[in-house]
């Protein structure tokens, strides 16, 4: 009897983490197919399906070019962080020269440092390019994010690979660039998807460089566009169109973090468990 | 730091010091366009702003700034003082943004410790389980801002529907506009955000521990609770603490959440969003830099001062 109550407590708490998580998304998906006044109904169960919100954030505002500039820039960035990271991190990993530390330790702060530290002198930058408000204008910035996350990210990954791999490649004669493209290039794949992944998925939700540096919705990225999406007047928001706007870009995310889940769990805890 | 045995014999000796020297050259080479990709585009930028908080420059026209020393954080005219040192709205940032921090933290820490718990068990659908909570990491801060600010809305928001019928609250509450709860919304919908990732970080840490311990002190009889807390968490302090001090760092610098869902107030205003109203909004480029470099400082000590206090280790040689 006593171990029943014991079973059961522990399922409620199940249950309840479930629901905690799951209910405001599901929420947002039946809001999104309210239209007007059903809008006014507070039931937590789906009451119609009209997709008119689906319908006027791609015919009303270019909602279709907020996720294509979304898109570019995050691909772009990925990108370039990769292509960059790939050599770097075997340097970091492999190769042992002084100050290694320091410079992992410097690339792991720029990570975590605050984005608004750089916000102005990121603007002088932009402006001085003539870039801004456009979306070079905001691959620039998007690499501060990226890149110092891939190179430590694919350092820790590298770190991990037997010496063995990399030893019997040096007696034969091989030189470092050889070493990474032949030996630890096709070993890297799933470290590199991972990692593209996740540099994706912050990409994909950066926020601040994003709103400051543009000035018109056509190169506005997913989030911002969402951010700013007004109605008829100040005091009334399109919930119905922003609920339709957030399901249509969350549902490809969190079907990929779905799908992925294994390698994006190893990628986040290579990014910071160090025990 | 790589110690070649002394005793090998000279031919090896030159060889392998040559082969050093050409592995050391192609660190530099590969390290090279990492670096000035990152001394470019976060370097520069973090000089400049550093500069700019030095000068009056305004949004308008940037290049005609002129230097003014330290009147941006403190300066006295007639007898009254102005910059940021004395100002309260900034105070007033620093402070909510502290708060926010130490219990949007403190919270996730607690929740995410007992999700990691719960998925660390067997039982029947964990799958499901670690799939869900996997939901709220995946959305964007935007969206689960827009999503929350709509379920929090004081005249059709379902939070104060569903209140109100169980008669809880008597009439509605503006949850995010009100200053008795607008910070707590943020906290709120902060830690329905990030406690996944608490718990992922911890279940990994978890996941290492070695399970002989725990069956010792199954056999031994030990209550779960004393298990709990004299075996797993000083065993996974160390992921722990790296997990709280990369989440503190993250918090400190907190925008996008409390933009969207209180725009900007004062009841929940953070150092972040303070920066950016002045730069942008007030074109005080001069006096938000000065915030910016503020803040900066601030999340540079936090981290220096966690790293040796803490003796956190970030990579074995750090």
């Amino acid at each position: 009897m006593h171990k029943k109550i014991k079973t059961s407590l522990f399922y409620a708490l199940v249950a309840l983490i479930v629901v905690v998580s799951v209910f405001p998304f599901y929420y947002a998906i039946i809001t999104s197919f309210r239209g007007g006044t059903e809008l006014f109904s507070a039931s937590v169960l789906p009451n119609s399906v009209n997709i008119r919100n689906y319908i006027s954030i791609f015919e009303e505002q270019p909602f279709g070019t907020n996720i294509l500039n979304s898109i570019l820039v995050a691909t772009t960035v990925v990108t370039i962080s990769l292509a960059l990271a790939v050599t770097a991190s075997y340097a970091l990993a492999r190769i042992h020269f002084k100050g290694r530390g320091l410079l992992l330790m410097t690339i792991l702060s720029v990570s975590m440092f605050p984005q608004v530290a750089i916000l102005s002198g990121m603007f002088e930058l932009i402006r001085a390019l003539g870039i801004y408000n456009s979306l070079p204008g905001l691959i620039v910035p998007n690499t501060v994010l990226t890149l110092p996350f891939t190179v430590w990210v694919l350092t820790t990954f590298m770190k991990e690979l037997p010496k063995e791999l990399e030893e019997a490649a040096i007696v034969d004669g091989a030189s470092p660039f050889v070493i990474v493209r032949r030996v630890f290039l096709p070993l890297m794949w799933p470290a590199l998807v991972t990692t593209g992944l996740l540099a994706f998925i912050s990409a994909w939700n950066e926020f601040l460089f994003a709103l400051t540096f543009t000035l018109v919705n056509e190169v506005r990225t997913v989030p911002v566009a969402i951010a700013l999406m007004s109605g008829a007047s100040k005091y009334e928001l399109p919930w119905g169109n922003i609920m339709a706007a957030s399901v249509v870009v969350t549902v490809p995310i969190v079907a990929l973090v779905l799908i992925f889940q294994r390698k994006i769990v190893a990628g986040l805890t290579a990014g910071a468990v160090k025990g | 730091m790589s110690t070649a045995p002394n005793s090998s014999p000279p031919l090896t000796k030159v060889k392998r010091s040559n082969l050093t020297a050409s592995r050391l050259r192609a660190a530099l080479l590969f390290l090279a366009p990492m670096l000035i990709v990152l001394a470019a585009v976060a370097g520069w930028p973090l000089i400049r702003t550093i500069y700019l908080a030095f000068t009056d420059a305004n949004l308008t026209d940037l290049s005609s700034a002129q230097f003014i020393g330290f009147e941006n954080f403190y300066a006295v005219y007639d007898g009254e003082t102005y910059g940021l040192l004395v100002d309260p709205e900034w105070w007033n940032a620093v402070w909510n943004t502290v708060k926010f921090s130490l219990i949007s933290v403190s919270l996730e820490t607690i929740f995410g410790m007992a999700v990691a718990l719960v998925l660390h068990a067997s039982f029947k659908g964990r799958g499901i389980v670690r799939a869900a909570v996997l939901i709220p990491w995946g959305i964007p801060t935007i969206v689960s801002a827009k999503m929350w600010g709509w379920m929090l809305h004081d005249q059709l928001g379902i939070i104060n529907g569903m209140l109100m019928s169980v008669g809880l609250i008597h009439e509605p509450i503006a949850w995010t506009a009100n200053p008795d709860t607008a910070m707590w919304s943020v906290i709120m919908v902060d830690v329905w955000k990030t406690t996944p990732f608490m718990a992922l970080l911890i279940l990994a840490g978890l996941q290492m521990l070695p399970s002989d311990i725990y069956e010792a002190a199954k056999v031994d009889g030990v209550h779960p609770v004393k298990v709990f807390f004299k075996i797993t968490l000083p065993l996974i302090r160390p992921a722990l603490m790296v997990a709280i001090v990369f989440r503190a760092l993250d918090a400190l610098r907190i925008f996008d959440l409390i933009y969207v869902l209180t725009s900007s107030s004062t009841n929940t205003m953070s150092m972040s969003v303070y920066a950016r109203q002045q730069l942008v909004d007030f074109q005080e480029v001069g006096y938000g830099s000065a915030a910016a470099t503020l803040l900066f400082l601030i999340i540079a000590l936090f981290t220096a001062v966690t790293l040796t206090a803490g003796k956190v280790k970030l990579s074995e040689e750090a």
